[in-house]
């Protein structure tokens, strides 16, 4: 028989141009931290060392703050909207420009797959510029009132499953707003965001306007706490969301939260199977699973379940785990030892409560963090594994006989972020996302993401929108 | 000379007027400082009954069509209507001012109302919209309810400011639990009683007199809380509420405008809903 394996093809580092040590991007230049101390930021799939990136504690964050309120009154809110959008313009065409550059260092820096970062996170990193440049100037059509106004000094937090998405995610609309932003980078993901503070610098963005301090959770908590922030903008886990709130809550700050779910996936009887089984894929296995959207409680109407699972399962032994930087590369490495140890942990939970386990035969390589493809099926609603975010590429199967019972275990969750529907008839797919308690919805489709599309959650997975016309109210002032 | 029939005040839970379970009430003075009413002082257990009552009646309230809901609404206006009188006599009592700046309250809180009565079937059209997304997907966003709400109303009025709170709850489709203003609660009794005889659902709005320092933590707490107006709770209070809301991280607003589009939309998600485009 012919193999059709395929030989590697691995995308080239030698695009980037990597520091041995990074310092914090205060007022448009990088500078040494305050702390002296610097950790080292490593590469998931092998385990080797990046570069040492600066430790950024409560004087430097401090530092950033004031350097962010400098700008917002000096600079930033002077300038009319139109030039504050042409800004933006430019930093979505050097991102645009510098593409290849930062599609690797994301891989390198997260695991992810280089087909990934290349053709989903960065496209969409300068998308997200290039939507909100245009809404600078167009801010009383937002529905929000004739004048809406910034809050001014705006910190944000964002996680390592999407480390320059989640940037663009938060940067764009917040500068597009006229608000001025002090960023904190995921601890293990940082580089994307340094290279960004060079687009900055490129764009010849005033100083001050972006500030960003690298660090860990300490880092995000003096950012939360500092007086002089008007609003928190984080994406992260429920847990940390939670405490923000509760630290905000004697404060006049403002607080927008994307956090974390447990979506279903409700497969109908009458789904077409095969586009259907790619869903299911892309749903659960899209970045590793590292995705607060991934469709990971897979609700299947009982009749079909075999057919679906065996053609499933068909389908997940020609996922290819390996090295990200190779392009044909389909599940990269898990970003951390402690996300491993976590899916780990919650996997062998299914094992323990009678969940059945199974994963194509795969290889993984010696060095760095995987997981394989795994789904678990006889899962009920009381498992661990159908309850709590396991943020892997672990997939939790289980079924329903009727339209309203699917409804029923879809919405059975304190998370509301994301759902995903399969059927082919049109008036069942309109009822099923009307029932379902969920900021997104995908009908025979999933994780699709677009700047104009609003992106949040009900529920327990956060306060507010990012993205569309919607999005915009987060760092507005509007009337009420 | 003719004694008066003087009215009980009470509580308004799932379409019924039942005392607090825990048999307290507080005593109300008028302006004058004169005894005006015993109302209820609602306990913990009356909120939580509450709020069962309104979860349950969300489902229904949701599955009329928005016309119908603003139907419903506008008909609220038309009993209050009728009830101007009671409305500024209970006015002059409690805030003492005259009749003729009670009576002009009344009216502005029916305005008011058949304001919010109008948004009911437009909110969607106003505050929704459909998105181009870069790729073969029809991709529109939708402003649902968020569920249940419970609104401390505006302490500084007695009318105006529970109808503004209460009013856009409604609009949005929510459900609504009301803590009366404790100084002026007599008007949110009332409006119960026009309620109970509108065509308001039993359930769809429950209205509580009592502490509203003494309710807030257990409001902030109560995990089938979905969202909470705080207009009418000091700083204080609100801190409280909010530190214990972060637990299920219910939606929190102060407001201060009677009339906003924004008062509807703090109590609404919004839902983006993607599909594809082929043949």
């Amino acid at each position: 028989m012919t193999n059709f394996e395929y030989a590697p093809a691995l995308e080239s580092t030698a695009i980037l141009d990597i520091a041995s040590q990074y310092g914090l991007f205060i007022n448009g230049k990088f500078v040494d931290p305050k702390t002296a101390q610097y950790f080292p930021t490593i590469n998931p799939a092998n385990e080797q060392l990046i570069s040492q990136v600066a430790f950024a504690g409560e004087t430097d964050v401090d530092d950033a703050v004031k350097a962010a309120r400098n700008a917002y009154e000096k600079s930033w809110s002077k300038l009319s909207a139109a030039e504050r959008g042409k800004y933006l313009f430019r930093i979505a065409r050097i991102l645009q420009e510098r593409a290849r550059e930062f599609a690797v260092l994301e891989t390198l820096d997260n695991g992810k797959p280089i087909r990934e970062s290349r053709d989903v996170d960065v496209p969409l990193a300068a998308a997200h510029f290039f939507y909100h440049a245009g809404w600078s100037d167009k801010l009383k059509y937002s529905g929000l009132g004739n004048d809406p106004k910034p809050h001014g000094v705006v910190g944000q937090i964002i996680p390592w499953n999407f480390p320059l998405l989640m940037l663009a995610w938060k940067v764009a609309p917040a500068l597009a707003t006229g608000n001025t932003v002090v960023l904190k980078p995921a601890e293990t993901t940082p580089m994307t965001a340094l290279l960004f503070a060079e687009v900055c610098q490129q764009a010849d963005l005033p100083a001050g306007v972006i500030n960003i301090v690298t660090g860990d959770g300490s880092t995000g908590s003096f950012l939360v706490n500092h007086p002089d922030v008007d609003k928190i903008a984080f994406t992260g886990s429920t847990g940390v969301g939670k405490a923000i709130a509760r630290a905000v809550s004697g404060t006049k700050k403002s607080v927008t939260l994307e956090l974390g779910g447990k979506a279903a996936n409700i497969v109908f009887e009458d789904a077409a199977i095969d586009e259907t089984v790619e869903g299911i894929v892309n749903g659960i296995f899209f970045n590793q699973g590292h995705v607060c959207c991934a469709g990971s409680r897979l609700l299947i109407q009982e009749n079909i379940q075999d057919e679906v699972l065996e053609k499933l399962k068909r389908r997940m032994a020609s996922i290819r785990v390996g090295d990200p930087l190779d392009k044909n590369t389909d599940l990269g490495a898990i970003n951390s030892a402690e996300q491993l140890s976590r899916i780990t942990e919650l996997s062998a939970s299914g094992d323990l409560e009678g969940a059945h386990r199974w994963s194509p035969q795969c290889d993984l390589p010696a060095a760095g963090f995987w997981y394989p493809p795994t789904i678990f099926t006889g899962v009920t609603q009381a498992h661990r594994i159908a309850r709590e975010e396991i943020f892997g590429p672990v997939l939790s199967v289980l079924t329903f006989r009727t339209p309203q019972e699917a409804i029923e275990k879809a919405n059975n969750t304190p998370y509301g972020l994301s759902a995903g529907i399969w059927s082919e008839k049109g008036s069942r797919i309109l009822w099923a996302s009307q029932q379902l308690r969920a900021g997104v919805i995908w009908a025979n489709t999933f994780n699709k993401f677009d700047p104009a599309s609003p992106f949040g959650g009900y529920k327990e997975s956060g306060w507010g929108r990012e993205g569309g016309r919607h999005g915009l109210s987060a760092y507005l002032k509007g009337e009420k | 000379m003719r004694v008066d029939v003087k009215k009980t005040y009470k509580l308004y839970i799932g379409g019924a007027f039942p005392r607090s379970e825990s048999g307290r009430v507080y005593e109300l003075k008028d302006a004058k400082g004169e005894f005006l009413a015993n109302p209820c002082q609602a306990s913990r257990k009356d909120f939580r009954d509450a709020v069962v009552s309104a979860r349950g009646a969300v489902t229904g309230w949701n599955k009329a069509t928005a016309y119908n809901r603003g139907q419903i609404l506008y008909r609220v206006a038309e009993i209050m209507e009728g009830r101007t009188f009671q409305f500024a006599e209970e006015i002059v009592a409690m805030e003492g001012v005259n009749f003729k700046e009670a009576k002009a309250q009344v009216e502005a809180a029916i305005d008011c109302w058949v304001w919010y009565a109008g948004w009911c079937d437009k909110i969607a059209s106003v505050s929704g919209s459909t998105n181009s997304v870069s790729g073969p997907y029809y991709n529109f966003t939708v402003p649902e309810n968020l569920g249940v709400v419970t609104v401390f109303a505006d302490q500084k009025s007695s009318l105006l400011g529970l109808v503004a709170g209460l009013a856009a709850v409604l609009a949005g489709g929510n459900t609504a639990i009301v803590i009366a203003s404790e100084k002026y609660p007599l008007s949110a009794i009332t409006l119960s009683e026009v309620l109970a005889t509108s065509d308001v659902p039993a359930g769809v709005v429950n209205i509580l007199t009592g502490y509203s320092a003494e309710l807030a933590p257990w409001v902030g707490a109560h995990m089938d809380v979905d969202g909470i107006d705080v207009s009418g709770l000091s700083k204080k209070a609100e801190e409280e509420v909010r530190l214990a809301g972060a637990e299920n991280l219910k939606r929190i607003h102060r407001f201060n405008q009677f009339q906003s589009l924004g008062r509807i939309q703090a109590f609404m998600e919004n839902k983006t809903v993607w599909h594809p485009i082929g043949v």
